[in-house]
């Protein structure tokens, strides 16, 4: 099979997140994507999947695969990306995760408006939800939770000071099957690595963590893949069949 | 003071078996980020702390530390009390938060850096 170079950003929040701008709509999440050349994004809101299905919807056509995801709060604080094919049945996902998180109404004075949108930018509801909170999950339990439902879980900008595995829990737990680490945009790999070790044998990407459309793309991984999607790149963070990470 | 006075006199829980309780405790330490204390405790500190994973075992062998506080009644994953208990690093507990602790370790002549 063909395999081509592929630039994904898979770490985009929506205007849902608490800290997501208002402005991070379906149609501009598509467009800002599309003109930083990417292939392939991933909708991850604090918590939620609530908004991803808009997105894919939104991106019908155009050539830009979209997964939808999450940037789950572990009890420890940190935050783990769950990836996952668009053809998952999330509902299951959300509940459990909507289950164990603190039911505490969000509070506006401190958040955005966690704003629920339909493919068109319609704005279709608010979610009242805590979603800047922290989850009853362990990180072992989330990493748990996301391979039950197929997805990718990848701990989160681990060069961050907070809600990073490493912050959190001085290390990343031997034996925790992670498929990846993310360096945040402020470190370039190399740098990453150079500061905390090669993290062996975890792959380490790249992503935006974008909460506005200015910030989708200004980090992104490259790919060597036969077709953007979720389990080529499942393969190619673990190296498999030819399939495997370009070094940027 | 050793850790076993503090045990009594604070009325910790002791979850661990076989770990060393006679062992001096010379000072202590607060935070709940793994980084954080590995970058700042000290040996024989006690440490006060929420969190309950496995890894702050591997963080209390690594300082040295003279053993952990859980606070507001958390309870160590079952994974963290094999690994303490393994290790001999005496993993206690308190129905109390961080700060109503802290003072009362303090008033107690247990002290930060």
């Amino acid at each position: 099979m063909e395999l081509r170079r592929i630039r994904a950003d898979l770490h985009i929040h929506t205007c849902l997140s608490p800290c997501g701008e208002l402005s991070m709509s379906p149609r501009t999440v598509v467009d800002r994507a599309r003109a930083a050349g990417l292939d392939i994004v991933a909708v991850t809101d604090h918590n939620t999947t609530e908004n991803a299905a808009a997105v894919i919807q939104a991106a019908r056509g155009t050539g830009l695969a979209v997964l939808p995801g999450m940037e789950m709060t572990t009890a420890e604080e940190v935050h783990i990306l769950g990836l996952f094919d668009p053809g998952t049945e999330l509902g299951p996902f959300q509940a459990a995760v909507y289950r164990n998180l603190p039911d505490v109404p969000s509070k506006k004075k401190f958040v955005k408006d966690q704003v629920l949108v339909d493919a068109a930018d319609y704005v279709t509801g608010f979610s009242p939800r805590c979603l800047f909170g922290a989850t009853r999950f362990s990180v072992q339990e989330a990493v748990d939770l996301i391979h039950g439902h197929g997805g990718l879980a990848i701990a989160c900008h681990v060069d961050r000071d907070s809600f990073s595995i490493v912050s959190q829990l001085g290390f990343i737990p031997p034996g925790l099957r992670l498929e990846a680490v993310e360096v945040s945009p402020r470190l370039t790999i190399a740098e990453a690595r150079e500061a905390f070790g090669p993290f062996d044998p975890l792959p380490v990407v790249r992503f935006s963590d974008a909460h506005q459309p200015e910030e989708i793309g200004r980090a992104t991984t490259d790919f060597l893949v036969a077709s953007p999607n979720l389990e080529e790149i499942r393969m190619a963070l673990a190296g498999e069949d030819g399939r495997r990470i370009i070094p940027s | 003071m050793k850790l076993s006075d503090l045990a009594t006199r604070l009325d910790l829980k002791v979850y661990t078996a076989g770990t060393p309780l006679e062992r001096p405790v010379l000072g202590g330490y607060a935070s709940d980020l793994l980084s954080d204390v590995i970058g700042h405790g000290r040996k024989d500190d006690l440490w006060v702390t929420m969190q309950i994973h496995p890894n702050i075992v591997a963080v209390a062998v690594l300082k040295e530390l003279a053993g952990i506080v859980l606070v507001n009644g958390r309870e160590p994953a079952p994974e963290t009390l094999q690994q303490a208990e393994r290790e001999g690093v005496p993993v206690l507990g308190t129905r109390l938060g961080a700060f109503e602790l802290v003072g009362r370790l303090y008033g107690l002549g247990v002290k930060g850096s």
